[in-house]
């Protein structure tokens, strides 16, 4: 499958599943808010340049939030995170040369430490502005670390079940470097 | 010239992501204010047409639950009606109006659309619902929207055929409220906490509360018909630094199992909010 196709099929389905699936879910505690549907930009390849990026999340994130009735909140975290992420990518790739040689960030193109990190940083940056655009309009400072903290977790824990569930093979491209 | 074009090329990423921040942040900042955003018609009419299809998946879970509220609404109306009650003053007569003009008619206040809920969210800060029913249905803005047991939200944007309603567990949303009996008002809103439970304040303190107590929709709500149920007292908690009491009420409508809504339209609205922004421009 062409990467255009693949991601394709991605944002729509990380769409539903983040409307459909994660949003139907009874509220737990009003810290907690299931959050998945970022790590599709996390998961877009390496190759893409950073203006591209920044698109795609925009309209990624304003999609959802035609869903959510909330126009412009997300989006604006995603093109966040889409603007932080390849000096994340500079900064954590293990060797010489995995950005030419795999497709996409994953465990195996970067190492299970490495990208951790990068998703630990990426979702913390998310949620943060996330969460304090919503504290401008209203709500207090322990409103704001509470949620942080909480969303924080359980996106870390969705996204370790997903890793684990749907394991990408990241191919080795030869002709590279 | 020239040196303007290579900061613009180096730094073309850094302006990109402003842009695109500027333009996200301004949606934003313009929904929460006046609730339009561009493209909103279009999307609600996809975001609605999606959200029909998962809908008709799960209606079938929550029939049962739906059918219970609607036999128990029933109950009630049935209760209410004119055969039901027998009167006891034996001298009075019916008398017969000559003239045969439907003298209730004009009077009408309130007219009453059914709809169906296809999508609703009960987790954020700003909880929506999307109706099947659209402005080619007579649905407009600032209509409320009560349901079988007490009131949901007003309707914020409407499509041909789907209209989104801002629902009560929102933190943008207020109505003006009043204790059934003492009659005392006060304004209803949510904190953001638990969607089972509101808040109502500015009661004073000499009011005795009880836990249990109707709280009603006020005379004074243009949008809402009067002595619609919100809640019911739940905890009366006396603020020390003021001379009134804050309530915590539950909700009477179950945010999380809502199916069919009515869509009101006060008839009268436009008649009296244009009269009341005349006497706001004479007293300027």
């Amino acid at each position: 499958m062409s990467d255009l196709v693949k991601n394709t099929i991605r944002f729509i389905v990380f769409i539903l599943v983040q409307v459909f699936v994660l949003h139907k879910i009874p509220p737990l505690h009003q810290f907690v808010v299931p959050y998945l549907y970022f790590l599709y930009i996390l998961w877009l390849p390496f190759n893409m340049g950073r203006t591209w990026l920044m698109v795609v999340a925009f309209l990624f994130g304003l999609s959802l939030d035609y869903f959510l009735v909330t126009p412009g909140l997300h989006a604006a975290a995603c093109v966040f995170i889409a603007y932080i992420r390849p000096f994340l990518v500079n900064l954590l790739i293990r060797q010489e040369g995995a950005e030419q040689s795999y497709g996409a960030p994953s465990p195996a193109s970067m190492g299970w430490a490495p990208y951790s990190v990068f998703v630990l940083v990426l979702t913390v940056l998310h949620h943060g502005y996330l969460v304090f655009l919503e504290w401008m309009q209203f709500g207090n400072f322990w409103y704001f670390l509470g949620k942080v903290f909480a969303t924080t977790a359980v996106s870390l824990l969705l996204i370790l079940i997903t890793e684990l569930l749907f394991y990408r093979k990241e191919r080795y491209r030869t002709n590279a470097v | 010239m020239r040196n303007i074009f290579l900061f613009i090329r180096r730094y073309f990423n850094f302006i990109f992501f402003l842009a695109l921040q500027v333009l996200a942040l301004s949606f934003l900042f313009r929904y929460n204010k006046f609730h339009e955003a561009a493209a909103m018609g279009v999307a609600s009419e996809i975001t609605g047409s999606i959200n029909d299809r998962y809908n008709t998946v799960e209606y079938y879970f929550k029939l049962k639950k739906a059918n219970e509220v609607l036999v128990k609404e029933n109950v009630s109306l049935r209760e209410m009606l004119r055969s039901n009650y027998q009167p006891a003053d034996t001298s009075s007569r019916i008398v017969v109006d000559s003239i045969r003009v439907d003298s209730l008619k004009p009077y009408q206040k309130y007219t009453y659309l059914d709809a169906r809920v296809v999508g609703s969210f009960v987790t954020t800060q700003t909880n929506f619902f999307t109706l099947h029913r659209g402005s080619n249905q007579g649905v407009a803005v600032d209509m409320a929207v009560i349901g079988s047991r007490g009131i949901v939200g007003r309707v914020v944007n409407v499509s041909n055929n789907f209209a989104t309603v801002m629902s009560m567990i929102s933190r943008q949303f207020k109505v003006d409220g009043k204790l059934k009996g003492s009659e005392e008002r006060g304004s209803v809103s949510w904190d953001g906490v638990n969607p089972r439970f509101v808040q109502m304040r500015n009661i004073p303190k000499n009011i005795k509360v009880n836990k249990g107590d109707s709280v009603l929709t006020s005379d004074l709500s243009s949008i809402f018909p009067p002595n619609i149920l919100i809640g019911t007292v739940d905890t009366a908690i006396s603020d020390p630094s003021t001379n009134f009491l804050n309530l915590r009420l539950r909700t009477a409508t179950n945010f999380s199992t809502i199916q069919y809504v009515y869509v009101v339209q006060n008839k009268q609205m436009e008649e009296q909010t244009a009269l009341e922004k005349a006497t706001r421009k004479t007293n300027e």
